[in-house]
């Protein structure tokens, strides 16, 4: 076995490890990175890039499948084919090119990237397998980016019938039945793309609504639009396991049955992958099954950091970049810590729906008088010219002085607007500031200064 | 219109580069010739560097703090006519500049702070937001704590990330910094003002714990004295002796010549006769009077005594050195310490009159405790520490006399000085100043 030595080790090459290798490479310090997969982690290789992929060539066959005469802009189309098998390829090309973008960003920026499986030693030792070789690699700092996996059911383990997301990514046909257990943003995402495709989709969700971490206000929409596109929406119901033709399951009303299903998609959620690489040898303190880190990303012991989904909720990719960032620069000796205000949080469904700070409970509860204005895109004239009058935007702020607190919307293609409600809250925006800015005519971001309008009492088109 | 470039002059003493320590033009400023550009410091001086051309300056090679190498372009100057840097009159502003400009742009305290636009929108931005409506907004004067509203527990101060960025690196804790802005917005200007002011005054009763840093830049002066002071200690294993003497002879002595010769010859401090102490003691143990040089593997030994008086100045510690004390009475070494020390103080001592001495006194005077472990002034191998003189009770054989005692606190390179000699030399000077005869008849 070889040995090699770093200053700063990276263990996982998704968002938040990658990241921290090009931030600690600009800054010079000698970082070696190593992951089992292509780099890129689950966002780029199964998770947000290929999702986002064929929820596009699903919106696109959609279009077609939707234009049979009835279309009132008076386009027809005559019996539109995919094959999926095709899209999946391009897709895997996007993908490709992604992980090769990547690896290339590494090398540029000097970081050495190591393929091959990581076993902890002791805190500053890994063992890196690849294939039949195997190297240690000694270090002055670690960065634990492991990420996060897919949770399974114990009655419904994945395999046959059974799958996860990832695999539900790389389906070569469209499954005639599938029937989603769990109704949070995973599944629904899918599902949708999946019934867009001509699937009968089915959803399970135990809970009494879907996308349970929003207000009913922004799921309505999506669940209207989910019943419009012919899928089934089992609420207060629990998956049981497998039957003969589907899915068993058990609803209040009406006690046990059976969903028919050629796949069944399981999306319950994620798990941290903190139990991987031997990091429970290291003993470092947990919160739950998350490695516990400060302001600063540190973990329990001296020079291992810890970034990304393996840290905590939210599990999303842009907070693991921004703390990969955080974590070079701190190990490059910038005096830095996690000082951001919010995290933006968008759900691919149709319509989408993009958050960003305190909803309205949450702004209440920590006390304090909240205002709240909202404008619904059915008053917005660029959404009507895209037939997407459904959804709104809404802005929380304080009463006192009009700082905004919290963003949110839901309709079609609002991901966009992310970036404007994140750097409202980020700059402490008050509401009459972006009622003052100019918005561009005509789009859907004006459904932002009229929503800060509205909460002004002055809304110029409702 | 040409492009003159002067570069950092030979300095002397054969050094290879100098730490530029002040700018006295900036980018931009009308100069004469001979007018003080800049001012570089050397292991043993500060150099005030001349202009030799009148022009504009459009281009400086540095901040306070960068070492410049000799020979290495300093400033460029536009003249008229032809210059003497064809190349740069193409691009008067080299790249450099640009930077140093942005870099002075995000220095707080460069450029006083923008006066803040009249808060006119504020006053009425409408009835649901703004009608309970901030305070006016404050003026320069008073400052923006004013507008300072209190955080609940576990809010976090509302500043921009570029703000909050600035403050983290300069170990700010944005908590304490009123904001200005709508909403209580930390500014940019606020934060300039803080660094600036400091924390705004007449808050709350009670005490808060101080959670601020401030990194100061060790520049100047005061990292010759830092990097002095470490090749010493690091170098040099010293031993450290301290003793106790009797004054009250010699004390009674200076009392009579100074009551005699005051008025004509100057005042007597006791340091004169410490130095012809150590003028008389060296002569017995001339390595004591001796600079080592350890990587040569050589003691030069000195037959003139040129002792360094360490000498607090404004701008730190610094050894003026009166030389071939061996050759000055005691008024002459009392007037030539107090010409030193005045220019010292002022930042007039010459490089010679800073460098060359081969053994040091240190005196902290007043302050000057029981006992000091005085560092040695490398390369030297002696230095003598004074101490507070004080009136103390001593034992005479019968009983106890009040007497004038002060102590003396020496140090010795101990590489080349052994314990004995070193013992040996520190009671000769105890047995010369407590019988100060002995400094006058041996002579």
């Amino acid at each position: 076995m070889s040995d090699m030595t770093c200053k700063l080790l990276i263990i996982g090459a998704g968002p938040g490890g990658y990241v921290c290798g090009i931030r600690a490479g600009q800054l010079g310090i000698d970082t070696i990175i190593v992951d089992e997969q292509k780099p890129g982690g689950t966002c780029l290789n199964v998770g947000c890039i290929p999702s986002k992929a064929l929820i596009h060539a699903a919106e696109e066959f959609h279009k077609l499948s939707h234009f049979n005469g009835s279309s009132p802009l008076g386009i027809t189309a005559a019996s539109p084919q995919i094959d999926l098998s095709a899209t999946i390829d391009w897709k895997n090309g996007i993908v490709a090119r992604l992980n090769a973008g990547v690896a290339g960003l590494l090398k540029k920026s000097g970081v050495r990237l190591i393929a091959g499986k990581a076993t902890f030693q002791d805190g500053k030792t890994v063992k890196v397998t690849t294939g039949d070789t195997s190297v240690q690699i000694r270090a002055e700092q670690v960065v634990i980016a492991t990420g996060s996996a897919p949770v399974e059911l114990p009655f419904l383990p994945f395999g046959g019938k059974v799958i996860g997301s990832s695999e539900a990514l790389s389906l070569r046909s469209v499954p005639e039945r599938l029937c989603v257990v769990g109704g949070g943003y995973i599944g629904l995402e899918i599902g949708t793309a999946f019934a867009k495709l001509g699937a009968r989709v089915t959803v399970v969700e135990a809970a009494e609504r879907i996308l349970p971490q929003y207000d009913s206000a922004l799921t309505r929409p999506v669940l209207k639009a989910l019943q419009a596109l012919g899928i089934e929406v089992m609420l207060s119901t629990k998956a049981k396991g497998l039957g003969d033709k589907g899915l068993l399951v058990e609803t209040a009303e009406a006690g046990e049955r059976e969903i028919a299903a050629d796949k069944v998609l399981v999306t319950v959620g994620r798990r941290p992958r903190s139990d991987s690489a031997n990091i429970a040898s290291l003993g470092l303190a947990t919160d739950g099954p998350f490695l516990r880190v400060d302001d600063r990303c540190r973990t329990s012991m001296q020079g291992v950091f810890a970034v990304g989904d393996v840290t905590g909720e939210p599990m999303l990719a842009h907070r693991a970049m921004a703390q990969g960032e955080m974590v070079a620069e701190i190990i490059a000796g910038h005096k830095r810590s996690w000082d951001k205000r919010c995290i933006p949080a968008v759900c691919f469904t149709d319509p989408e729906i993009v958050t960003c700070g305190l909803s309205p409970d949450e702004a209440k509860a920590q006390g304090g008088a909240v205002t709240t204005g909202q404008f619904p895109f059915a008053a917005n004239g660029r959404a009507m010219t895209m037939e997407a009058e459904d959804g709104f935007v809404r802005v929380v702020a304080r009463k006192e002085d009009g700082l905004i607190l919290g963003l949110q919307a839901v309709g079609r293609g609002v991901s966009e607007l992310s970036a404007a409600f994140s750097i409202a809250i980020e700059m402490g925006a008050r509401i009459d500031d972006i009622g003052a800015v100019i918005h561009a005519h005509p789009t859907q971001s004006e459904g932002l200064q009229e929503a800060c309008l509205a909460a002004l009492g002055h809304a110029l088109h409702i | 219109m040409g492009i003159f470039t002067i570069t950092l002059p030979d300095i002397g003493e054969g050094i290879a580069e100098a730490e530029l320590t002040e700018w006295n033009v900036a980018i931009g400023d009308e100069v004469q010739d001979e007018d003080v550009l800049g001012t570089v410091m050397t292991d043993k001086a500060a150099v005030e560097i001349p202009s030799t051309v009148a022009g504009k300056v459009v281009w400086l090679c540095g901040e306070p703090g960068d070492v410049i190498a000799i020979g290495a372009k300093f400033i460029q100057i536009e003249v008229e006519g032809e210059g003497n840097d064809a190349a740069a009159a193409d691009a008067p502003a080299p790249k450099a500049e640009a930077d140093k400009v942005e870099d002075k742009a995000e220095k707080p305290a460069a450029a006083p702070a923008p006066e803040k636009p009249a808060p006119k929108s504020d006053a009425k931005p409408d009835a649901k937001a703004g009608a309970k409506a901030q305070p006016a907004s404050p003026s320069q004067a008073a400052r923006p704590a004013a507008a300072h509203r209190p955080l609940a527990a576990g809010e976090k101060p509302l500043a921009s990330p570029a703000v909050r960025r600035r403050a983290q690196e300069a170990g700010i804790d944005l908590r304490r910094v009123g904001g200005s802005g709508p909403a209580g917005r930390i500014l940019h200007e606020d934060l300039d003002a803080y660094i600036e002011h400091g924390p705004p005054t007449a808050r709350q009763s009670g005490r808060m714990p101080a959670l601020g840093t401030r990194d100061v830049k060790v520049v100047g002066m005061r990292r010759r004295i830092a990097e002095k002071m470490a090749l010493s200690k690091s170098r040099i294993p010293h031993i450290t002796i301290v003793e106790e003497v009797d004054v009250t002879a010699v004390e009674e002595l200076r009392g009579q010549l100074n009551a005699a010769h005051a008025a004509s010859r100057g005042k007597l401090t006791l340091l004169p006769f410490v130095m012809r102490a150590i003028v008389m003691a060296v002569r017995e143990q001339p390595e004591m009077n001796a600079l080592y040089d350890d990587e040569g593997g050589v003691v030069r030994q000195y037959d003139g005594v040129h002792i360094g008086i360490a000498t607090q100045t404004p701008a730190g510690l610094t050894v003026p050195v009166a030389r071939h004390t061996e050759a000055r009475s005691v008024w002459d070494c009392a007037a030539e310490v107090v010409r030193l020390a005045e220019a010292a103080r002022e930042g007039k001592a010459s490089r010679e009159e800073l460098s060359g001495s081969t053994i040091t006194i240190t005196s902290l005077g007043p302050l000057g405790a029981i006992a000091t472990t005085p560092i040695i002034n490398h390369p030297e191998v002696a230095i003598v520490g004074i101490n507070k003189m004080a009136v103390r009770p001593l034992w005479d054989g019968k009983e106890f006399q009040p007497r004038k005692v002060m102590n003396i606190s020496c140090s010795f390179d101990h590489r080349v000085i052994d314990g004995w000699d070193a013992a040996v030399f520190v009671q000769k000077l105890k047995s010369l100043l407590e019988t100060p005869a002995l400094m006058f008849v041996e002579d």
